[in-house]
């Protein structure tokens, strides 16, 4: 799941079976310094409830679909929560998992 | 899932049968603004777009998530025709108010494909 940031609506009346009433959004996807990374893309609203200038998390690929009822659909991107509040500061270049994991072995 | 503009049809007769009946047309993926993503994809309709539409496509294995094509040998697939895109506020798309070049340049890469065949 990533970070984004939603900056967009989009309507749609011809969609896919099971698509009804799914509300589509434009997202601007987020780096781990919460930066724009990349080009806008569109995701499906898990939550229902996001809107224009939300900080969200998306989870991608087929498992997106499976946060939308009916689930079998075909959705790539889906927003599955809004973000109130993020607790730790992004974390920095040099911070990565194997350096983590090595404090956590007790070297 | 990304925006695309159809651009043309894809017809062959040689195929893997498990493609038999499906209808496969070319995108060229778009930016919100209508900005080429740069590259084409050839991708099945699961909602009966036509050429000059914008679309929205799934990729990877949620385009075998319609009944068009479920397991088929796929990866890109039209789940929505767009209508209206609003960015930052304001109205970047709307159907049918498109400017007339957008039609014309479709029409211009069908023509050159066809130039090129004959």
């Amino acid at each position: 799941m990533k970070f984004a940031r939603v900056i967009g609506t989009l309507v749609a009346t011809r969609k896919y079976t099971g698509l009804e009433g799914v509300k589509f959004l434009v997202i601007q996807p987020l780096d781990k310094h919460r930066q724009p990374d990349g080009e806008p893309i569109i995701a499906a609203d898990a939550t229902r409830q996001a809107g224009p200038g939300e900080l969200v998390f998306v989870v991608a690929s087929r498992e997106a679909a499976l946060a939308l009822n009916p689930p079998f659909v075909p959705v790539d991107q889906a927003i599955v929560g809004i973000v109130d509040d993020v607790d730790d500061a992004p974390p920095t270049d040099d911070t990565d998992t194997a350096t983590w994991l090595r404090r956590d072995s007790g070297d | 899932m990304l925006l695309a503009k159809v651009v043309g049809t894809v017809v062959a007769a040689q195929k893997s049968d498990r493609l038999d009946g499906l209808k496969l047309l070319i995108i060229e993926p778009i930016d919100p603004q209508g900005k080429p993503l740069g590259g084409y994809r050839v991708a099945a309709d699961a909602v009966g777009a036509g050429i000059g539409e914008v679309v929205l496509f799934a990729s990877g294995s949620s385009a075998r998530q319609t009944a068009a094509t479920e397991n088929r040998p796929t990866d890109t697939a039209i789940m929505a025709i767009v209508d209206i895109i609003e960015v930052a506020g304001s109205t970047t798309y709307h159907k049918g108010d498109e400017a007339p070049e957008a039609g014309l340049a479709a029409d211009s890469a069908q023509d050159a494909f066809e130039g090129g065949a004959r």
